[in-house]
């Protein structure tokens, strides 16, 4: 269960966003700048809204009315950012292992490598890996977080054909293998209709629809075709 | 090129000078380099002027406000006179005065050094739970390596020279004060010392140049902005 009610000010640009979700996976679709991202990163707590609530699954992280803010640190949540942001001076088993609980069981870690194919990736740096291979490390390392929701920040930008299909696969895989509640921002309906339950669509800073299901269709055709992003996938 | 037992001595009491106070100095100049880099507060520009004050202030004027504070007679030294941990006239007294002068230098370095790590790794840290401590041992400071060792070599290389503050505030004690700068000094003014001059000046040179070369190699090897990897 997703609830957002927030008014957050970035400069001239407000976004006042209240929507409330109970699909496992939730999509925030819109043209680049209509906040979508802003709205992520104020759920990971990231941005501070002026005013609102926020709570993921009956957690509460943030409620202006009860003065809660709880910092990012205190969230629970995996975030895999667009630019990824590996820690460069760090392996790649390092950069997985950073964010793993104590309490964590020892065969989480080899879970998550296993799923993601980075076996033999473990010892190489960040600036050492592909596009794609830098992903699927950025998404194994916000699940070893054993996060109680995962925000996914345009998990499939500015990757070549061939490294989206194979991050776009695995996201499959954790969806079909994990019962984890996500919040994916986009602007490519194929990311959204493989991934997400339910799509909010997103229109200068407010929610203009609230799609579920089979209604992914209504993506391609208008009024909302207009969203969808015509650009090529820039190569890497 | 041999030293006579009086040059090897100040020349050792230097590097232990050197070393001390740049050690000692250290922790207090990652905290401040840490504030300016990455916090705002009331009065800030005046904080920074602060601790620049030791690069702009003649070093007599220094190694004298250091006198009044810690000498026999000054509040601190008072202080430490009774807790038995008196300074003034001993090489401690020289540590603390290539410290003080060191410093600014160690913050400057640190504060580029900080400023050049990408904040956005430091959030990513903070979405995987770190608390700020963590933040900074494993993400800012790791990633500061190279401005951090850059500022060290630069601090040690101006604690090594350092003779204005020292003279006025520790005097020119063999064994206990007499760094190489005062013994070169001493060499100068007194008749016949030119060859043992010309010797303590090349070690300084040699010094400076080793200093400067770790310096140059560490800010420039591979740059020194680190940005997330994407």
């Amino acid at each position: 269960m997703i609830g957002l009610d927030l008014t957050l000010a970035r400069g001239e640009f407000t976004l006042e966003l209240s929507l409330d979700s109970d699909a496992r996976a939730l999509a925030l679709f819109g043209h680049s700048g209509c906040g979508k991202t802003s709205t992520l990163l104020a759920i990971a707590g990231l941005l501070h809204p002026r005013r609102g609530r926020i709570a993921i699954d009956g957690h509460v992280l943030f409620d202006s009315a009860r003065r809660v803010d709880l910092p990012p640190a205190r969230r629970g949540l995996g975030v895999v950012f667009q630019d990824a942001r590996l820690f460069p001076h760090l392996s790649v088993r390092d950069n997985l292992r950073f964010g793993m609980p104590r309490s964590a069981p020892a065969a989480a870690f080899d879970d998550a490598v296993q799923l993601l194919e980075l076996a033999t990736l473990l010892k190489r740096k960040p600036a050492q890996l592909s596009g794609g291979q830098v992903r699927r490390v950025a998404i194994g390392r916000a699940l070893l977080r054993q996060p109680r929701a995962l925000l996914l920040d345009e998990p499939l930008a500015n990757l070549h054909r061939e490294a989206r299909a194979e991050v776009l696969e695995h996201l499959r895989g954790l969806k079909r293998e994990l019962a984890l509640t996500t919040i994916l921002v986009s602007h490519q309906p194929d990311e959204v209709s493989a991934l997400a339950e339910a799509v909010a669509i997103i229109d200068d800073g407010r929610l203009a629809a609230l799609h579920a299901g089979a209604a992914f269709s209504a993506l391609h055709a208008p009024p909302w075709a207009g969203y969808v992003s015509t650009e090529p996938q820039p190569a890497r | 090129m041999l030293l006579t037992h009086a040059e090897t001595v100040a020349l050792a009491l230097s590097f232990k000078v050197s070393l001390v106070g740049v050690t000692c100095s250290l922790p207090f100049a990652i905290g401040c380099a840490w504030l300016l880099a990455r916090t705002r507060f009331f009065g800030k520009p005046l904080f920074e002027g602060m601790l620049l004050l030791p690069l702009i202030l003649p070093p007599v004027v220094t190694g004298y406000v250091l006198l009044i504070a810690f000498g026999h007679h000054g509040p601190i030294g008072r202080l430490l006179d009774a807790a038995g941990l008196s300074i003034a006239f001993r090489w401690t007294g020289a540590a603390l005065a290539a410290a003080v002068m060191a410093f600014p230098l160690l913050v400057v370095a640190l504060r580029n050094a900080f400023e050049s790590v990408d904040r956005k790794l430091e959030h990513a840290a903070a979405t995987l739970g770190a608390g700020s401590w963590r933040i900074f041992f494993a993400v800012t400071l790791p990633l500061s390596l190279r401005g951090l060792v850059a500022g060290l070599a630069l601090a040690f290389a101006r604690a090594f020279g350092e003779f204005g503050a020292t003279i006025t505030f520790v005097s020119s004690i063999p064994g206990q004060t007499r760094t190489l700068p005062i013994a070169l000094y001493e060499l100068i003014s007194t008749p016949g010392g030119e060859s043992g001059a010309l010797r303590l000046t090349l070690v300084a040179v040699v010094v400076a140049l080793v200093a400067s070369l770790i310096a140059a190699m560490m800010l420039l090897r591979g740059g020194t902005r680190h940005e997330a990897e994407a």
